[in-house]
């Protein structure tokens, strides 16, 4: 009887192992696969039947980047990282700054105003994106890494200003009013006494807006057309085309590997805030 | 801007009392609209003004260069019997219907999997949302190698399982790309509704379960009766994000099937963006953007709806 009921508490026990390693090996195959063929000497990344592992180990394929295109794909890299920077700089500051004036600071008209800037949830930009173009050109910002960079902190900023406004309103006012007595103005009692507090929110708002931007692809298509200016998903179209009409299937997954292992490493780093801000948006 | 510039110097006055009218509620409301300021003018500029331009576009001719004349509702009068528009409508609907319900029974079943206690169920959570940080771009151009025709190593597979023989290009016809770019958002997206489910079930306390369990209802009662219904809001959300996203799918048919064979796989974004950007027919484009956007508001009034069923049951 004993064994009997030692089969009974450990077989659910296994079965839920082999559930979730089974779901494992399809989630990481294409992800394994990626390196992988990156890792391919070009004469075995083309081989039918394709390998399970490089045989032929070799980081070739991460040097022809550095020749791909017009530019090589470090130009391509310093572009994506300075938009996504950027926007992700400039969407926490302005996030930080309405967030607490929506919270603490309100005037007549504030709740309206941040029911405006919530609508923006709804409309997507891909609706847009017609007359966004003709905007940018007006103001000359056509074309141009500064452009896209105002457009992804746009996009941003609703759920930025979300998250921090309420972080900030859920401090208590005690906190906020000793500092004003203790003679801070209102900025400085922000800086100095509210925003530690409030770093969760930031850096989930900071997490979210450098994964959208760095990763984003219709936008950057569209408004970005030299390409000197291309981000790193842009540049994967340039792999996939530029190979004098042979595609080298190795380059472009370094391209690949390229692209997605920076957010790869970067959430395994920071998941806890990445997936708090995401449980904390859809909650609203 | 200029609001931020005319407050700065209000704010640093030091003795508020002198002036009568700046009293100190007065100051806060004041240093409210400064800090306000800078994120509404961006919003403005680069989304409510382009907001209101949309529909003003899509009631002109409007060519990348030279002027543009005014024609009222011929652009929509035009885009109700456009064959390419209308096929392109329904090849999304379609992708929405066939991706919806595979996403949510998927995401589902995961969340269920590892909504369990320990390191180990901690650890498959963030295994399972990996691919969800992964850019559409990246994970198109993966799948696109992994299913090549003989050289992919998920055709590969597919020979070695029986499936399929060597030279089968999955590409070859409209619905088995449609079907392969359904296996990789799937691939892609399951995470990120495991996850938002998951944050529902776990504010299920463990109790109601439980005390159904003890009352003698089986595991499906238990889950139809308790799990399900105090589950109904998140699902509601998971169900509007994922039918908002696939109605505005782009990236994946762009790159892995680029809208082929035979213009079959169109999405309605992507005909948005060709009659835009390659035929640069940018007031027609808007009236298409405007309808789009119209459907969208839809479902967001629906999502609305439905929460509010849901408070107050």
């Amino acid at each position: 009887m004993k064994t009997f009921a030692d089969v009974r508490r450990t077989l659910p026990r296994a079965a839920w192992w082999i559930a979730c390693l089974c779901v494992s090996l399809v989630v990481l195959y294409p992800i394994y696969m990626m390196v992988s063929q990156s890792l391919k000497s070009s004469a075995e990344s083309t081989s039918n039947p394709p390998t399970l592992y490089p045989h032929t180990f070799s980081v070739d394929n991460y040097r022809s980047l550095g020749n791909t295109g017009q530019f090589g794909i470090w130009q391509h890299v310093l572009n994506s990282v300075v938009v996504a920077a950027g926007s992700t700089v400039l969407t926490v500051a302005l996030a930080t700054l309405a967030g607490y004036g929506f919270a603490r600071l309100r005037f007549r008209g504030s709740g309206l105003l941040f029911f405006v800037i919530l609508a923006t949830f709804m409309i997507p930009f891909q609706a847009i994106i017609t007359p966004l173009f003709s905007i940018l050109h007006d103001l000359g910002l056509g074309n141009t890494l500064l452009g896209l960079t105002l457009v992804y902190t746009t996009f941003q900023l609703p759920f930025g200003i979300f998250l921090m406004r309420n972080s900030f309103a859920s401090l208590p006012a005690s906190i906020e009013e000793a500092a004003l007595i203790d003679g801070c103005g209102y900025l400085k009692a922000m800086a100095r006494v509210m925003l530690p507090v409030a770093i969760p929110g930031l850096i989930s708002t900071a997490l979210f807006t450098f994964f959208t931007s760095w990763n984003e692809f219709f936008a950057a298509l569209i408004l970005v057309t030299d390409e000197a200016k291309f981000t790193l998903p842009v540049t994967l179209t340039v792999l996939a085309t530029n190979q004098l009409g042979t595609l080298n299937w190795g380059i472009m997954q370094a391209g690949v590997a390229v692209t997605a292992v920076p957010c790869i490493v970067l959430y395994l780093l920071l998941q806890r805030y990445y997936v708090a801000g995401l449980v904390a948006g859809a909650v609203k | 801007m200029t609001v931020s510039t005319k407050a700065r110097p209000v704010a640093d006055v030091s003795p508020p009392a002198r002036r009568p009218w700046l009293t100190n509620r007065r100051r806060r409301q004041l240093i409210g609209v400064a800090v306000v300021a800078p994120a509404v003018v961006v919003v403005t500029i680069f989304f409510l003004i382009p907001l209101v331009m949309t529909f003003w576009m899509s009631l002109h001719d409007w060519p990348l260069l030279g002027a543009h004349k005014f024609v009222g509702l011929a652009n929509y009068r035009r885009a109700i019997h456009d064959q390419q528009w209308l096929n392109a409508v329904l090849f999304t609907l379609k992708y929405t219907l066939l991706i919806t319900p595979v996403l949510l029974i998927t995401a589902l079943a995961l969340a269920f999997l590892v909504n369990r206690r320990g390191t180990a169920a901690r650890a498959f959570q963030s295994v399972f949302f990996l691919p969800v940080v992964i850019g559409f771009a990246a994970a198109a151009y993966l799948w696109l190698y992994l299913a090549q025709p003989s050289l992919g190593p998920l055709s590969d597979l597919a020979v070695h399982f029986g499936l399929t023989s060597r030279d089968t290009n999955w590409f070859a016809t409209a619905t088995s790309g449609l079907l392969l770019v359904s296996a990789m958002v799937t691939w892609k997206v399951t995470g990120m509704q495991m996850i938002l489910l998951l944050s529902g079930l776990q504010s299920i306390p463990g109790e109601l379960t439980e005390a159904a369990r003890i009352d003698g209802a089986g595991r499906f009662a238990a889950f139809r009766h308790i799990t399900l219904p105090l589950l109904r809001p998140t699902l509601a959300l998971v169900l509007v994000f994922s039918v908002a996203g696939s109605l505005l799918a782009f990236d994946q048919f762009y790159i892995m099937t680029a809208g082929g064979p035979s213009n079959g796989t169109i999405t309605a974004v992507y005909q948005i963006y060709r009659v835009s950007f390659i035929n640069f027919e940018l007031g027609y484009g808007a009236a298409l953007s405007a309808m789009l956007m119209v459907a969208l508001a839809a479902v967001s009034a629906l999502q609305m709806l439905l929460l509010r069923k849901t408070d107050h049951s």
